[in-house]
């Protein structure tokens, strides 16, 4: 008996080494070296023996003891206990994070740094909120979503621009922009499930990029959009010096001028802006129309049955999320003053899609919690750096092990017989 | 004029003729059986009546309240919506992750969907949306009692045991408000107990709704027992219409069974 476990935890181990040898062989047996003669081939194959003979006894080690057995369990039943919250406790846990978002830039460690940080946090929490609604309700892959995002900010800085028009008019036109190209990306994959339309989608996000790219006297090419209007307080600037006529937001309120104020105010903006997409999300899932995005992403063909019309809800989800990525695409625009094609690649998309995933699928606060993981963690691993992207994919795996089904995968019903919900 | 007439129904998947030339009519507060041995494109029958297939040949028309509705030129969802055919799946097809009153509240969608003005009354919380919304989950409620699913109406549908599964995509047909109402063996995977009272379900809508059932079923206790017709197919051909008397008797149904279990049940 303990023969045949020693046996198989040295084949378990081997295996192991073996895949680390193919690895190591080519990332670390080789290595360039600029010397006297030009470039030279160095090898290392001690560092590879060492490397190997590492993973094969770490492996063994492992296997014999049995931790990950015992490890991974325990890691599972705390991941039950908190994806079993219960509504109330979640509802709980909603509201402190609501109060701690709203006090953060009060709170005296809050410095110019850690406000930008929480903003970007919350742009992905926003824009997770808004594919939440294609991927998590509709269940629509959408890998694509980061052409809204652009469409948004593209609308507020040419709008803007060109017309002068002020960040509250170029919102709304930003979101209904959005919402089109929306229906325009919805109709040619109606017909499309799955990995299908992840590619689809994938591809239409590209396009946009690479229109936005090509299309210099549009868009300004590779060099971008500068110098976009950043926002003022309705009419009341952020500046150090008023213009003609003009009122500083410092002087309206007798205060000492400090860059602060504007990074505050966008803060505020973009809280606001995400706790509507939240409200709305939570509001839709109680209405038909949210619920048929479930019950199509739960059996299209049983919603055709009921007499449900899928292309009516498909689009509907499609516009709607994109509308939301529109006007974070907006604030994106205001906040920068700048934006080129490179703020909106694939990877966005895919980050935006992790966070969705991640929070599990269709949980607002998953959502929370998953942008803050994906955007805090990279951000406080920026003193390894070399080893931030390892740690970070390490961190991902190791989630994706414990909990793969998304952080919280608590799902709390839109009605219940007894009363509400 | 019958509520549901078919005529001339032929469907053919490549060389396969799967209905050849099916015509039948169904009336309301009647139940029409469709038996026949397994593949003998009874499902597809109902595929054709739902929209999830177009036939090739045949005209399939439903006349109510001094409307028509040609069937075969209806996409599959304004059948449902407008012609009124719920149907339930032979594998059945619920919403496994929501609830069991959700499953329920997602069949009247049409109703909300309406009174919500397209969620904007909804959004804005409009006290008519409220209304239709209170009045759907006392809709929900009353096939949840006669289901007997009150008890486990707020669970996760697809957590129930198999019968109640069956149960529950009948009362998600029937909260659809329907006027024909196609079951696709219902009482498979049933136990005798349960059969009994799915049969008994059955038979009240029958009696209690203004509505004509259509029924799949190989249970022959069960159809004999309750059926108003019985439509025999075999290899895509109607062999036999009649009262469960008549087809009891009937030769052709009885060599069309002959030398599979069923030809027992149907001659006893
Ligand atoms: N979509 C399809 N493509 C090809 N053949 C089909 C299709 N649907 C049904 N058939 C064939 O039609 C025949 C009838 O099937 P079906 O209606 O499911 O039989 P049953 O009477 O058991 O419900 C079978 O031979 C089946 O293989
Ligand atoms: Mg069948």
């Amino acid at each position: 008996m303990a023969s045949q476990k020693f046996a198989g935890a040295v084949r378990e181990a081997a295996s192991v080494a073996l895949v680390a040898l193919l690895l190591a062989i080519p990332l670390v047996g080789f290595r360039l070296v600029d010397g006297l003669r030009g470039l030279t081939i160095d090898t290392r194959f001690d560092w590879v023996a060492w490397g190997v003979s590492a993973v094969f006894l770490g492996r063994l080690a492992i296997a014999l003891s049995g931790t990950t057995r015992r490890l991974l369990p325990d890691l599972k039943s705390v991941g039950a206990a908190l994806s079993n919250l219960p509504g109330g406790l979640s509802r709980f846990a909603g509201g402190a994070m609501l109060i701690g978002a709203l006090l953060l830039p009060i709170v005296p460690f809050a410095d110019r740094y850690v406000v930008e940080i929480a903003i970007t946090v919350l742009i992905y929490v926003m824009l997770g909120w808004g594919l939440n609604i294609v991927v998590g309700l509709a269940g629509l892959l959408d890998l694509g979503y980061v052409a809204f995002y652009a469409v948004g900010a593209y609308s507020y800085a040419l709008l803007s621009i060109n017309f002068g028009w002020s960040f509250w008019l170029c919102l709304p036109v930003a979101g209904l922009l959005a919402a089109a190209f929306g229906v325009m990306l919805g109709f040619p994959v109606l017909r499309l499930r799955g990995d299908y339309l992840a590619i689809v989608t994938l591809g239409f996000g590209e396009m946009i990029r690479i229109i936005l790219l090509n299309w210099k006297d549009f868009s300004g090419g590779p060099n971008g959009i500068s110098s976009i209007p950043r926002p003022d307080f309705f009419g009341f600037p952020f500046a150090r010096t008023a213009e003609e006529g003009q009122t500083t937001f410092h002087q309206l309120f007798g205060l000492e001028f400090s860059p602060m104020h504007r990074i505050v105010f966008l803060y505020y903006l973009i809280l606001i802006l995400a706790m509507l997409t939240n409200l709305f999300t939570l509001r839709m899932r109680r209405l038909p129309l949210g619920r048929a995005w479930e019950a199509l992403r739960e059996d299209e063909i049983a919603c055709r049955a009921l007499g449900i019309n899928p292309t009516m809800i498909k689009l509907s989800a499609f516009a709607l999320g994109a509308m939301f990525g529109g006007f974070a695409g907006a604030f994106f625009a205001t906040r920068q003053g700048f934006i080129s094609p490179e703020s909106f690649s694939f990877i966005e998309s895919a980050v935006i899609l992790a966070i969705v995933v991640l929070g599990g699928m269709g949980s607002q606060i998953g959502v929370v919690i998953a942008a803050a993981f994906l955007i805090l963690v990279p951000e406080f691993l920026r003193d390894f750096s070399q080893y931030r992207m390892v740690l970070f994919g390490m961190a991902m795996v190791l989630i994706m092990l414990w909990r793969p089904q998304g952080l919280v995968s608590h799902r709390s019903p839109s009605a219940r017989l007894g009363g509400h919900a | 004029m019958s509520l549901l007439t078919v005529e001339h129904l032929t469907i053919r998947f490549g060389g396969l003729v799967a209905i050849d030339d099916v015509s039948f009519a169904a009336d309301d507060r009647r139940i029409t059986a469709i038996i026949g041995p397994n593949g003998a494109g009874k499902t597809t029958v109902f595929n054709c009546l739902t929209g999830f297939y177009k036939p090739d040949v045949g005209r399939m028309c439903v006349a109510a309240d001094g409307q028509e509705w040609l069937l075969e030129r209806m996409e599959g969802f304004r059948i449902a919506r407008d012609a009124g055919i719920a149907r339930t799946f032979q594998n059945i097809r619920l919403f496994p992750k929501m609830t069991v009153l959700e499953n329920l509240l997602v069949a009247q969608h049409k109703a909300l969907q309406r009174a919500s003005l397209f969620s904007l009354a909804g959004l804005v919380g409009a006290k008519s949306f409220r209304l239709a919304e209170q009045a759907a989950i006392a809709r929900a409620r009353s096939w949840l009692e006669r289901c007997s699913l009150v008890h486990v109406a707020d669970d996760e549908a697809g957590s129930l045991p198999y019968g109640a599964q069956r149960r529950l995509e009948i009362a998600r047909a029937m909260c659809t408000g329907p006027r024909i109402l196609c079951l696709d063996e219902p009482a498979a995977g049933l136990n005798p107990a349960e059969s009994v009272e799915l049969a008994a379900l059955v038979r009240s809508i029958r009696d209690y709704e203004k509505i004509a059932v259509l029924l799949i079923e190989h249970d022959m206790s069960v159809v004999m027992e309750i059926s108003d017709q019985i439509i025999v197919l075999d290899h895509g051909r109607k062999i036999a219409q009649g009262t469960p008397d008549e087809i009891r008797a009937n030769p052709d149904v009885i060599r069309a069974y002959l030398g599979t279990d069923e030809e027992a049940a149907v001659s006893r």
